[in-house]
């Protein structure tokens, strides 16, 4: 043992290169080795666009009638066929985007902030306060969906905001288990003792070491939560709470073309709606995953 | 008999002590059942008692088990003790507030034995590193920070460029560097050092040891060094403990312990160090049984199971923990007894 060694080697070439990377740069490098997450974001982008700049690409009215040719089949004049009432289905899919992205981001959005938060304080904090989240946790996800939202919304009125709260509140049990779960086994690991030893506040204990370590279950739940979302949301403008008529979602055109003669005889009426929601969604799960990836310092290349 | 004078007594009279600990107690509950109920406890760390000299190394060793890692954990109050009390710098640890117990924290540090779950896999080093600076308000996010911690990992062995790395694109060793390199950045006084190279193979071992010593001599550092090695203890430590079963039974200068150690136990170990000589025979001493469950602990001398001398008092009575010869502190009946 008493052999003097020199102090200044570094024994490994690996950590020998000089350059430097921030890590965002490192993650967007990742990202885009990954073909199909790329995929997956161009159509997401090209879709929030579309969303966004709607009036410029279309010629008609959000819900501009022509009842002469209600149900009119794909043509020149209506890209993608018309409505019952004669509405130009093309131009109420890119409104439709708007509401329909807005809903499943922001549901979302919700939703993790209060799982996280929670599933945070109770997985750090443990015995009594873990158990009253955890308790709470357990009761919310035993209400039955439906007939919640449907009480939630009947009080606070049909509206697009309540659509997301309801989602967000009846949502977050999720979250917050997974949050947790990863919280107590990340925190008995000795990089948190060290934290301790350094004299870091809780709060930064949290936020800045546990947090980030559960970002990659978090991405892949928020992807396929975004996706439950958007579709919720047509369950619920189809039952009437969600978005109230004249004003086009995704959801609720699909539930406009839900009788079986509509089905057989008028495609147009349905199959673009549901394939854009199935566009969306593949595309988010595809970005979720390549996110996922990237996110993660310890996977190479 | 004159010349025995207890710890206890000898403490704090002495401005030389920065870590005094007294009758130190730390129990762990083992809860069972359907409510969760208290239904015995383990006793880690049984009432031990020493002093850290400002400057010196501190060694302690000890079988597994036997509440060395404890007890450093306890003192850098990582962990809330059970009984007795930790004084640092003339302060009590335990009885110091929040806030007062954050600022503490900058003066005393650890280093940890394995140095994959030690360091965040998300943060890079200068994030590791400069974390602390940041909360204490000792230096600005950005450039100031990262100047102090590529100064610091320069010290530690490490090129300035390594602070964008993560933890993953680092070797075992240059892990431990960080490791070092994170105590370090808040100019501590005192670092306990849990088993810091255990985790690393033998020609890396040596590197880190020379690397702590020279950091000692460079930053006037204290060090409590925790290890079951007994050739590494001996090597960088000037005073050695030696723990059985939560209870140091032995303290002293390294080269009186080597060369005269008194307690059955210690001589025991160290007839287990290996001759780097084929020819050499050696008398082993060889301990009959296993080390008795931390949870119920034998009664009086807790070695006396195992111990070749064992006399009928040592099962009745609790040794005390005296100083028999100049410096050199036993609990043993059999050695005090003279």
């Amino acid at each position: 043992m008493a052999t003097v060694t020199s102090n200044n080697i570094n024994s490994d070439n690996r950590a020998r290169s000089s350059k430097v990377e921030s890590p965002w740069k490192v993650m967007l490098k990742r990202l885009r080795r990954n073909k199909l997450a790329i995929v997956g974001l161009v159509v997401l982008i090209i879709m929030a666009v579309a969303a966004i700049f709607a009036p410029f690409l279309t010629d008609f009215g959000r819900d501009e009638t022509n009842l002469a040719r209600s149900n009119a089949a794909p043509d020149a004049e209506y890209r993608l066929g018309a409505d019952s009432l004669g509405r130009d289905i093309y131009t109420r899919l890119l409104y439709g985007a708007r509401i329909s992205l807005t809903v499943g981001f922001v549901a979302t959005g919700l939703r993790i902030f209060i799982g996280v938060v929670l599933g945070g304080v109770a997985g750090y904090y443990g015995k009594t306060v873990d158990n009253i989240i955890m308790r709470i946790a357990d009761i919310v996800s035993c209400l039955p969906f439906l007939p919640m939202a449907i009480t939630f919304v009947a009080i606070r009125g049909p509206s697009i905001y309540n659509v997301m709260l309801v989602l967000a509140i009846l949502g977050w049990p999720g979250i917050a288990r997974i949050v947790r779960a990863e919280i107590l086994s990340l925190r008995e690991r000795e990089f948190m003792e060290a934290a301790t030893a350094l004299g870091i506040s809780d709060f930064k204990k949290i936020t800045s070491h546990l947090i980030p370590n559960t970002m990659a279950s978090i991405i892949v739940s928020a992807t396929t939560g975004i996706a439950d979302a958007i579709l919720t949301e047509s369950t619920l403008s189809f039952l009437g709470l969600g978005v109230a008529p004249p004003t086009p979602t995704w959801g609720n055109m699909l539930t406009d073309a839900n009788n079986q003669f509509v089905l057989q005889h008028r495609w147009w009426q349905w199959v673009p709606p549901g394939l854009v929601i199935f566009i969306a969604v593949l595309s988010l799960n595809l970005l979720g995953d390549g996110l996922r990836d990237a996110l993660d310092p310890r996977l190479k290349q | 008999m004159a010349e025995q004078l207890r710890v206890d007594d000898r403490v704090e009279l002495d401005d030389k002590d920065l870590v005094v600990v007294k009758n130190l107690k730390k129990y762990f509950p083992i809860t069972g059942g359907f409510l969760k109920r208290v239904v015995g406890q383990v006793h880690a760390v049984e009432d031990i008692s020493f002093t850290i000299r400002r400057g010196e190394t501190l060694g302690i060793v000890g079988e597994s088990g036997c509440g060395k890692s404890t007890t450093g954990r306890t003192i850098l109050r990582l962990l809330e003790k059970t009984d007795g009390e930790v004084y640092y710098d003339g302060k009590e640890v335990f009885g110091l507030s929040k806030s007062e117990m954050v600022n503490l924290r900058t003066k005393m540090q650890i280093v940890f034995q394995d140095p994959y779950s030690s360091l965040n896999p998300r943060k890079t080093v200068a994030q590791i590193c400069g974390e602390a600076l940041v909360e204490h308000g000792l230096a600005k996010k950005g450039k100031e920070v990262n100047d102090i911690v590529s100064e610091t990992i320069e010290k530690c062995g490490l090129a300035p460029y390594h602070i964008r790395r993560y933890p993953h694109e680092f070797s075992g060793g240059q892990r431990q560097r960080i490791g070092i390199a994170r105590a370090l950045t808040l100019n501590p006084e005192f670092i306990v050092c849990d088993e810091p190279v255990s985790a690393l193979d033998v020609s890396i071992q040596s590197q880190i040891i020379n690397l702590l010593m020279d950091l000692q001599q460079d930053m006037g550092l204290t060090y409590l060094f925790i290890s079951h090695d007994l050739s590494v203890v001996k090597h960088i430590s000037d005073r050695i403990g030696v723990m059985y079963l939560g209870n140091m039974v032995e303290l002293a200068g390294k080269h009186d312990l080597y060369e005269s150690p008194l307690h059955p136990y210690t001589q025991a170990l160290l007839s287990a160090i290996p001759v780097p000589d084929p020819k050499k025979k050696r008398e082993r001493i060889v301990l009959k049984g296993d080390i008795p469950s931390p949870a119920n602990p034998p009664k009086g001398c807790t070695f006396h199971t195992r111990c070749p001398y064992a006399m009928d008092v040592c099962k009745e009575v609790t040794p005390e923990f005296i100083e028999s010869a100049p410096d050199h502190f036993v609990a043993c009946h059999l050695v005090n007894k003279r």
